[in-house]
C-alpha cells in the first residue's frame, strides 16, 4: 500500500496519528512524519486516518 | 444482498454512510439523494482558507472510496416527503423511491434573523455558493462587515475578514463573551482578548433589532437603538435541522431526529440517522440525547449506523456496544487554533486551567464530580498538541451515569 500526504494541505492536526499511530507520527517540532509504504495489514487503520484528516490531505494509492 | 438503501443528503454524512455500508458488507443498491448540485465537499474551509482565498473551491471535494463506485448519486434533487410505513420517499420532481433501508443525513441549515429590513447584503455560511457569494463581497475595497452571532462560525468569519483586510469588522451578540455557551467564561474571555488584539470589534450583550437600508442593507440596528454601519452582514446565529420532509411519521423531530443508542429513528430498525441531524444518546456520558455539530460526528455516526442497518437488513441481530464517540472539535481563527476533545459543555460548572495561562497558550479542563469530561486548548500548535495528550485519558474514563 502506498500512502501520500499532500503537505501543502496538511496543517498538522495530528488526527491521523490517533487513527494509525504505526504509520503517522508528529516529530518533536509537531510536524507530520509518515511511512509511505506501510504493510497492507494496516489498511483499515490508514483508511480511518484518511477519513479523519480535517484537511483531507491523505491519499491511499494501492 | 438485494434491495436498496436510500441515503437522504449528499454531504459528508451521506458519503460516509455509503462508504461504511459497503464496509459493513451491504452489496445491494445505494442511492444518495442530495439537493445541492455538487458531490460531497468539506465544509470547514468555507469559513477559513477558502473564504480567505488561500485554497481554491475545487480543493474541497471529498474523494469517495473505490467501494462506492456503483453508488447512484441523484444530485440537485430534494426529498420532500417520506412515508416510513411504506418505506418510500418522494422527490421534488414528483417521483418516488422505495427502499429497504433509509439513512437520514440531511444536516442543518443556518437559522435566519426575522427582524425587519432588506435581505440583500445579508449572508450565511453553510454551502459553497454561500462562501463564494460572501467572498465576492468581502474582497470589495473599503467593506464594513457586521457579524451577527459570536459562535464558532461567526468568530472564524470575523477572523478571516480581518485577514482579508476589510475596513472594519464588528461582531454582535446578546451574550457577554464570544463562544461562552460551549466554552465557559475563562476561555471565552481569552478568546475575546485575542480577537480584539487582532482588530475585531465587538458589540456584546446586545441583540439586533433590525436592518437599515432600502434595497440593500446599509446598517445594523442594535437593541438600544444605535446603528452599526454595514456593507455586508453575516448571520451566524445557529442552525435548524432539515427534517421537514420526515414530518407525519410519528418521529420526534423537536431538534433533529431523535435516535436510540444505535442511531435508529423512532423504533424503525430500517431507518438510521447520521451527522449533524442525529440527536443521539452518547453512552460515554449521561445518556441524554444531543445533536453534535462537529466534523468528527458524520464519520463516527456513519460507521455505527451502517453496521446497525446492514446487520438488520441481513436478518441478523445488532451486536454492537451502544454508540459512544469521543467528540472532537477544532476551530481556526486568526493565527491560533481552538482544539477540543470530549464534552466540555457538560463540565462548565468546574473549569480549571490545566496548563499555561489565559494570556498565552492555555489548556483548560472541564469536570463533572471532580472527573475530567473535556479539554479545550487555545493557542498555537503546541497548545493543540497539549490537548491531544489528554485524549487517551478521556477515552479511558468510565462512563458518566445520569
Ligand atoms: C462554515 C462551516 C465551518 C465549519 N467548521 C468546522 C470546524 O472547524 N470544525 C468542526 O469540527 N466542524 C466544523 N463544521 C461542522 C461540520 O462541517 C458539520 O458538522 C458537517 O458538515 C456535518 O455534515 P452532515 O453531512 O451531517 O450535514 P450537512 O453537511 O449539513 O449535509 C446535509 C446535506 O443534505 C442536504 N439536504 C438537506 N435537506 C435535504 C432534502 N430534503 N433532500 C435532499 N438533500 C437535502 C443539504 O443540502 C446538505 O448537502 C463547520 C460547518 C460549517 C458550515
Ligand atoms: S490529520 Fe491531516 S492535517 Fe492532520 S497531521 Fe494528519 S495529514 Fe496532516
Amino acid at each position: 500500500m502506498k500512502v501520500v500526504v499532500d503537505m501543502n494541505k496538511c496543517q498538522d492536526h495530528g488526527q491521523c496519528v490517533f487513527a494509525a499511530p504505526d504509520v503517522f507520527s508528529l516529530d518533536d517540532a509537531g510536524h507530520l512524519a509518515y511511512v509511505s509504504d506501510p504493510d497492507d495489514a494496516l489498511r483499515d487503520e490508514v483508511e480511518e486516518a484518511a477519513d479523519v484528516c480535517p484537511l483531507q490531505a491523505i491519499r491511499i494509492e494501492d | 444482498m438485494n434491495g436498496r438503501i436510500v441515503v437522504a443528503g449528499a454531504s459528508m454524512g451521506g458519503l460516509r454512510a455509503a462508504e461504511q455500508l459497503r464496509a459493513a458488507g451491504w452489496t445491494g443498491a445505494i442511492t444518495v439523494v442530495g439537493d445541492e448540485p455538487h458531490m460531497p465537499y468539506n465544509r470547514p474551509p468555507l469559513s477559513k482558507d477558502v473564504l480567505a482565498g488561500k485554497a481554491p473551491f475545487e480543493s474541497l471535494a471529498f474523494t469517495p472510496k473505490a467501494s462506492t463506485a456503483d453508488v447512484e448519486w441523484r444530485l440537485g434533487a430534494k426529498i420532500v416527503a417520506a412515508r416510513l410505513a411504506e418505506r418510500t420517499v418522494e422527490l421534488d420532481d414528483g417521483s418516488a423511491l422505495s427502499y429497504d433501508g433509509l439513512v437520514v443525513a440531511t444536516g442543518m441549515r443556518p437559522r435566519r434573523l426575522r427582524c425587519p429590513g432588506p435581505l440583500a447584503g445579508r449572508h450565511t455560511v453553510r454551502t459553497l455558493a454561500d462562501a463564494q457569494g460572501l467572498r465576492d463581497e468581502l474582497t470589495r475595497p473599503g467593506t464594513r462587515v457586521v457579524v451577527v452571532g459570536a459562535g464558532f462560525i461567526g468568530c472564524e468569519v470575523a477572523a478571516t475578514a480581518v485577514g482579508l483586510g476589510v475596513r472594519e469588522v464588528t461582531v454582535v451578540d446578546p451574550l457577554p463573551l464570544p463562544m461562552v455557551g460551549p466554552l465557559g467564561e475563562l476561555p471565552a474571555r481569552a478568546l475575546l482578548k485575542r480577537h480584539e488584539e487582532r482588530g475585531v470589534r465587538f458589540a456584546l450583550g446586545t441583540g439586533v433589532a433590525g436592518f437599515e437600508g432600502d434595497d440593500r442593507v446599509t446598517g445594523v440596528v442594535l437593541a438600544d437603538g444605535s446603528v452599526l454601519p454595514a456593507d455586508v452582514v453575516v448571520e451566524s446565529v445557529g442552525s435548524v435541522a432539515n427534517t421537514e420532509w420526515l414530518q407525519g411519521n410519528g418521529l420526534d423531530l423537536s431538534d433533529g431526529v431523535l435516535t436510540d443508542e444505535h442511531l435508529r429513528a423512532g423504533g424503525h430498525p430500517e431507518a438510521v440517522a447520521v451527522g449533524d441531524v442525529a440527536r443521539f444518546p452518547n453512552a460515554r456520558y449521561d445518556g441524554v440525547p444531543r445533536r453534535v455539530e462537529h466534523w468528527s460526528i458524520p464519520t463516527d455516526t456513519a460507521k455505527h449506523a451502517a453496521r446497525t442497518l446492514a446487520a438488520h437488513l441481513a436478518g441478523g441481530a445488532v451486536e454492537l456496544a451502544p454508540f459512544a464517540p469521543l467528540p472532537t472539535f477544532w476551530s481556526d481563527q486568526h493565527d491560533f487554533r481552538l482544539q477540543s476533545f470530549g464534552a466540555p459543555g457538560l463540565g462548565l460548572e468546574d473549569v480549571r486551567v490545566l496548563d499555561g495561562e489565559p494570556e498565552g497558550d492555555v489548556l483548560v479542563g472541564y469536570h463533572v464530580g471532580g472527573r475530567l469530561v473535556g479539554v479545550v486548548a487555545l493557542g498555537g500548535h503546541a497548545a493543540a498538541l497539549g490537548a491531544a495528550k489528554y485524549r487517551a485519558h478521556l477515552l479511558k474514563q468510565p462512563a458518566l451515569t445520569a
